[in-house]
């Protein structure tokens, strides 16, 4: 059971690690991380790639630990009571479980997101400590002991909004997301817009040449405004390096690899330089 | 695409994160903004600036980025070989030729005959009727072309642009890193916001009421709270005279809008470091002072403890017994501070002078390192990460 990112995520080397080691240890992951990397988009990768049920908790700020585990519902019992239902003589009816009962009795393995914990109270990570190391717990009202079939694969997000309690921390593995380089940017791009930098590029050759319409273009493009436009979408491929490149062959394939798709666009293209070749 | 222009309005420090650079292009493939600058100005604006604090910011980094881009070699230049253009191919261009071309087929095949004759050729090579067919052909297709009449739209040259949207930096004002005012410390203030319930319960607690009831099989069991305020319990000290003077009408900004915010406020003022005594009245600032160990056993450690001051002084004023400029100080500032530091958690220091004049030495270096560099500029951003500190 290895986890190597999905379709439509990219893992860099050290995520990809601290996410096969907390599956083998058995340790929930912690994963911190700037806004918008993926923190919680992980978990749910990692249950697709693993073939697992997710069980996603969503923290907020008034939500207490208890809650993870059951929850007494003493007002449903008590409307109950009233109108003489019979479910009232047994207390189990009201014993509502919570997120991490629910991971701890699945038949299968399961990935439990505990999401942006440090939205909760301070001592919420606290007051999960046993219940997350030992993955057991006891329901008082009833008596009972819930232990989990099988240790879920914890992961646990956190915006760095709190600190977090020592303890907890030392019973997590941890990882943070930095903010990827340019290279992963560029994969993550692929991942999720393939060929989009060729379709907006063909479309504003075409729409240029009248090729095509393209609905609610409030004005054709003038032929700066249009190169303006291809450089804006094409500036990462004319790296310095290419540039300093006077030799045109090097520099032709990968620009036309950006560029276009097929002859037709070749042919857009060539007219376009050569346009904007003579008004120069 | 455009992961340079997003890192550079990361640099920038405008605070985008990738799921909104995601959105951009996600808007781009709905064609949102097309072919047109100024469409596309607003459209990454609106997709990776939520807070209008950044729009300064990311005017700067756009015009930075998109100069940059302007600055690029003419990239006609390098899409197309300087021969493929020339007249004299262009119009000398038989049918036969383009008829060749069109039987070399597909891309793949243009591209590496046209790498093939190029290495076969290092030296321009005008006649042959082998050479570079393949490209000249194209750039007068299907439409038929007449040399004089290709002159579209009057050149938008570098030179006479007109000034862009975000060359006018209309938002300079709002960015954070510059103004101060009362309203806009109060929000900043805000965050060391902590509710509690102290004091007499007054209020019915409707869900605590109904669960007892419940619990106590439907008979009437009234609970009551405390009504709730903000419990955060702060003390200011602040810098007066001297080197403090030019900071006078932010220092008033900074002490009014916590007046209002605060429900525990204590203030104290010193001069260019604390020693072992403050006071509450500046003009009497000599006999009615206050003993720093006095506010040490007054004040309990979770008082969030703020001090303002531009710490420029000399270094002996810190560091030396006597070191004081008004008077004869038993024991070293740096010791005072200390016992300061120790007692209170949270502990920061707002400096009015600017963040880039600080550095690592002098009694700024000194102070710093006293504080655990919980140092910050007296900016509503800067306010806001001691906020932050302080209520972590």
């Amino acid at each position: 059971m290895k986890f190597t990112g999905t379709e439509k995520y990219v893992a860099t080397d050290d995520l990809q690690m601290a996410v096969n080691a907390a599956i083998s240890l058995q340790r929930p992951l912690l994963i911190k991380g700037e806004p918008g990397t993926g923190k919680t988009l992980l978990a749910e990768e990692m249950a697709a790639a693993l073939g697992m049920k997710l069980i996603p908790w969503h923290i907020k700020s008034t939500t207490k630990a208890q809650q993870g585990l059951y929850e007494y519902d003493a007002v449903s019992r008590l409307r109950d009571s009233q109108l003489g239902d019979e479910k009232v003589n047994d207390i189990r009816n009201y014993i509502v479980k919570g997120k991490l009962w629910e991971a701890f009795e699945a038949d299968e393995q399961v990935v439990l997101l505990i999401d942006e914990i440090d939205k909760a109270d301070i001592e919420f990570p606290n007051d999960l400590l046993l219940e997350l190391d030992r993955m057991e717990f006891f329901v008082y009202e009833t008596q009972e002991f819930v232990k989990a079939r099988q240790r879920p694969i914890v992961v646990i997000t956190s915006n760095n909004e709190k600190e977090l309690p020592d303890a907890f921390l030392r019973r997590c593995f941890f990882h943070y997301i930095s903010f990827p380089d340019h290279d992963t940017m560029q994969d993550i791009v692929d991942v999720h817009f393939p060929g989009l930098q060729q379709e907006i590029v063909r479309d504003a050759l075409e729409v240029f040449f009248d090729v095509r319409k393209v609905p609610g273009l409030k004005k054709k493009p003038s032929t700066s405004e249009l190169i303006d436009w291809l450089k804006l979408l094409m500036a990462d491929e004319l790296s310095a390096k290419l540039l300093q490149e006077k030799d045109s062959s090097t520099a032709l394939p990968p620009l036309y690899g950006a560029l276009v798709k097929n002859e037709q666009d070749v042919h857009l293209l060539q007219k376009l330089a050569f346009m904007a070749r003579r008004r120069g | 695409m455009l992961i340079d222009f997003f890192l550079e309005v990361r640099r920038a420090k405008v605070p985008a994160s990738l799921r909104e650079f995601l959105d951009l292009l996600e808007a781009l493939r709905n064609r949102l903004a097309f072919a047109d600058m100024e469409e596309f100005y607003y459209l990454s604006r609106l997709c990776l600036v939520k807070d209008e604090r950044h729009f300064d910011k990311f005017d700067r980094a756009f015009k930075a980025y998109f100069e940059g881009i302007e600055n690029l070699d003419d990239l006609m230049e390098q899409l197309i070989p300087d021969d493929w253009l020339r007249a004299e191919f262009e119009k000398h261009l038989s049918e036969e030729d383009k008829a060749k071309i069109d039987s070399l087929g597909g891309l793949e095949e243009l591209i590496e005959t046209f790498k093939k004759r190029m290495e076969e050729q290092n030296e321009r090579h005008a006649g042959g009727n082998k050479w570079i067919g393949t490209g000249g052909t194209s750039p007068f297709g299907a439409n038929g072309y007449n040399p004089e009449g290709f002159r579209i739209g009057q050149k938008n040259g570098r030179h006479g642009r007109a000034v862009k949207v975000w060359e006018k930096r209309a938002f300079k004002d709002l960015d954070d890193s510059l103004t101060l005012g009362i309203r806009n410390v109060k929000v900043a203030l805000r965050r060391l916001r902590k509710f509690a319930r102290q004091g007499a319960a007054d209020q019915l607690d409707m869900d605590d009421t109904i669960r007892s009831t419940a619990r106590n099989a439907g008979y009437l069991d009234l609970k009551m709270v405390p009504e709730r305020h903000n419990a955060v319990k702060v003390l200011i000290f602040f810098d007066v005279g001297g080197s403090m003077d030019p900071h006078i009408r932010v220092c008033e900004e900074l002490f009014s809008a916590a007046r209002l915010e605060f429900k525990h406020m204590e203030y104290f003022y010193f001069h260019n470091f604390i020693y072992e005594s403050v006071w509450t009245n500046n003009i009497r600032r000599m006999n009615e002072a206050t003993s720093t160990w006095d506010i040490l056993h007054k004040y309990s450690p979770d008082y969030k403890v703020i001090f303002v001051g531009d710490a420029t002084m000399a270094p002996y004023e810190i560091s030396h017994p006597g070191g004081s400029i008004e008077h004869w100080n038993e024991e070293s500032g740096a010791t005072w501070f200390q016992r300061v530091h120790d007692h209170f958690r949270k502990v920061v220091w707002l400096n009015p002078l600017p963040e880039s004049y600080w550095g690592t030495g002098g009694s700024l270096g000194m102070t710093r390192q006293l504080v655990n560099d919980q140092m910050y500029p007296l900016t509503i951003e800067g306010l806001e990460g001691a906020m932050r500190q302080l209520s972590k």
